[in-house]
Parts: structure tokens; sequence; C-alpha cells
């Protein structure tokens, strides 16, 4: 692998982790946030494989290798605990987004919500 | 969420701090292949990977096989199974593919584990590729026998970071090391650790398709 392209993967795992950044910013959805939280993750194993594909040697850095190894199955599972928790938050609130705007009109809404459960809880 | 002007210019001065930081590193890094490569002799395996994770590194495995565990182990306190709708449906294509598939994902998934000790390879490949069988095999409607079974569930999920603790705790007396493993029994050490990883790995893997824990009835009948 040549400088240039040491280089292009490198600023290419700079893009993909930025865009990812905003998504998570932007979007109000559960779904789209945990999507944007997994290109993040994208891009860091990308640097990450960069980085160790450049050092002298006969083969390729094992550490950063091993790291992103682990590192993927580990961005699955947490994946899989997220839209769990995702679940839980449409079935207490009846809604999958989560934003400013929501909060305000919707605050009565969901106190309404909250003594229901409550009511129920004590009702079982 | 905020204004899209706003999350946009955080973003572009994240771009271009990490842009510049992404520049700034030094062009050929010397990072830890040398000493990686240099002691590879003495862990027991002959692929630098695996004796980076389950070696060199093994105390950050541990850890990760325990971040698996502690997944699983959210996911099912947070809900119920949803088992797929076509699960234990009647299907001409799936279910004779599925006969011939499953065994050999399995004995893949087997092979990826041994040769991953001087090729690229080993439990998480393996566990992916065996969570990736489970996944198939909730589809088809098939290994009902198995995901009735909670309590085998639960010990196979628990196994691997079961297994590493007590070989970190072995190691510790025999060497006086945390999973500084004996000179000269590393091939087996990381073989019986990586194994029942394997399990683990690909149980939680195919376990969190299923979005939840297993009811005690586990499948529904198809009717």
């Amino acid at each position: 692998m040549t400088e240039i392209d040491h280089r292009v993967y490198l600023a290419a795992s700079a893009i993909v982790f930025v865009i990812g950044f905003y998504s998570l910013l932007v979007q109000a959805h559960v779904l789209r946030r945990i999507m944007a939280l997994n290109v993040m993750g994208s891009g860091v194993f990308l640097f990450l494989i960069a980085l160790g594909s450049q050092t002298p040697g006969p083969v390729p850095d094992p550490v950063p290798r091993a790291m992103v190894l682990t590192g993927i199955v580990v961005s699955v599972c947490a994946t899989g605990l997220a839209l769990a928790l995702a679940d839980r938050v449409q079935d207490t609130t009846d809604r999958c987004e989560i934003s400013e705007a929501n909060r305000h009109t919707a605050s009565s809404d969901r106190k309404s919500g909250i003594e229901a459960e409550h009511s129920e809880g004590s009702a079982s | 969420m905020m204004p899209r002007w706003m999350a946009g210019s955080f973003s572009v001065c994240l771009l271009a701090a990490l842009s510049w930081a992404v520049w700034s590193l030094p062009t050929a890094p010397k990072g830890l292949t040398a000493e990686s490569l240099a002691r590879l002799a003495e862990s027991g395996v002959t692929n630098p990977v695996t004796a980076v994770l389950l070696n060199f590194r093994g105390y950050d495995t541990l850890l990760e096989v325990g971040v698996l565990l502690l997944a699983i182990v959210g996911v099912w306190s947070l809900r119920r199974a949803d088992w797929p709708r076509t699960a234990g449906g009647d299907f001409t294509m799936l279910a004779p593919f599925l006969r011939v598939a499953l065994p050999l994902l399995v004995l893949a998934a087997g092979y990826l584990l041994w040769i991953g000790a001087f090729a690229p390879g080993g439990a998480f490949q393996g566990g992916a590729l065996l969570g990736g069988a489970l996944v198939l095999a909730v589809l088809g409607g098939r290994g009902r026998h198995i995901l009735n079974r909670r309590d085998l569930l639960a010990i196979g999920l628990v196994l691997g970071v079961l297994v590493f603790v007590v070989a970190a705790a072995l190691s510790m007396l025999l060497s006086g090391g945390l999973l500084q493993f004996p000179s000269g029994q590393g091939g087996v050490w990381i073989l019986v650790i990586e194994s029942a990883a394997l399990i683990s790995i690909g149980l939680t893997l195919g376990l969190l398709y299923l979005g939840g824990r297993p009811s005690k009835g586990g499948l529904p009948r198809h009717d």
C-alpha cells in the first residue's frame, strides 16, 4: 500500500465517522440513531485497519486487527441490546422518536402514560 | 435532535479536527508488529492475531466476551423472544437446503476455530458463522429442541466467560500471572478457551436475533 492510499483510507475513516456523527445529531428516530452509531463504529474500524496496514514488516500489525475483530462482534451485540431498549421505549411511550419538540408538546401525554402504567402495575 | 445548521457546523468542525489528527499521524508507524512477532513462538500459536487475542491481550478479550454476555442478559431481561411468523412453516425449498447447510455451517465454524491457531480464523469468526446458522435455523423453524431448553441455552451463553475466568485463575496459580500460560502449553489453553468462547459467541449472536428470552414453552407449535 502506498503512502497516498494510506492517507486516503485514513481520511475516509474520518469522513465515515463524521457522517455517522451528523446523523446522530439530526435524526430523531431511535432506529436511525442506532444506525448512525453503527456508521460511526465502521469509521473507527476503518481507521484501525488502515493504521495497522502501514506498519513495516512482513504482516500487518496484528494488534489493531485483533481489536477490530472483537470490536465488530461487540458492536453487533451492543446494537442488539440497543434495539431491545428502543423497543422498550416505544412500548412505554408509544413513540420511537426522541426530540425536543416532542418533549414539549407531548409532556402532558407522557404524564398520563406514566400514570396509566402505575395503575396497571398496582392492579396486577 | 438539534437544528441542521448547528449539527452541520459541529460536524464540519469535527471533520476538520479529525482530518488534521489523521494527517499528522506518522506515515510509517512502528506499531506492535515487531514486538508481537518476536514473542510469537512463546504464545503457542503461529497466527499473530490469535496470539494477540488469546495470549498477549487475553485480559482484553476476557472482558469483551463478558460484554457479549452482558448484552444478551440485557436483552433477555427486557423482552420476550419474537418468533418469526414463518418459523415452523412449510418450506419446500428452505427445509432441504437447511438439512444440508446447517451441519456444514457448524462444521465450518469448528474448522475456523481450529485453523485460527495458524491462519486467519478463530473463535470470533467461527462464532459469527455459528450465529448465522442459528438465525437460519430459527427462520426455517428448525432446532426447536435446542431453543426449548432455556437452561441449556443459559449454560451455553455463560460458558465462554466461565471457562475464561477459570483459565485466568488457574494460570495465576500455576505461573503467577493472570492469563500467563505455563510455557509450552499455550496452544492447549488457547484451544480450550476458544472452544468455550465459540459456543458462547455463536449462541449470543444467534439468540440476539430473537430479540428476547425464549419463553418457557419455546417455539410455538405450528398449527
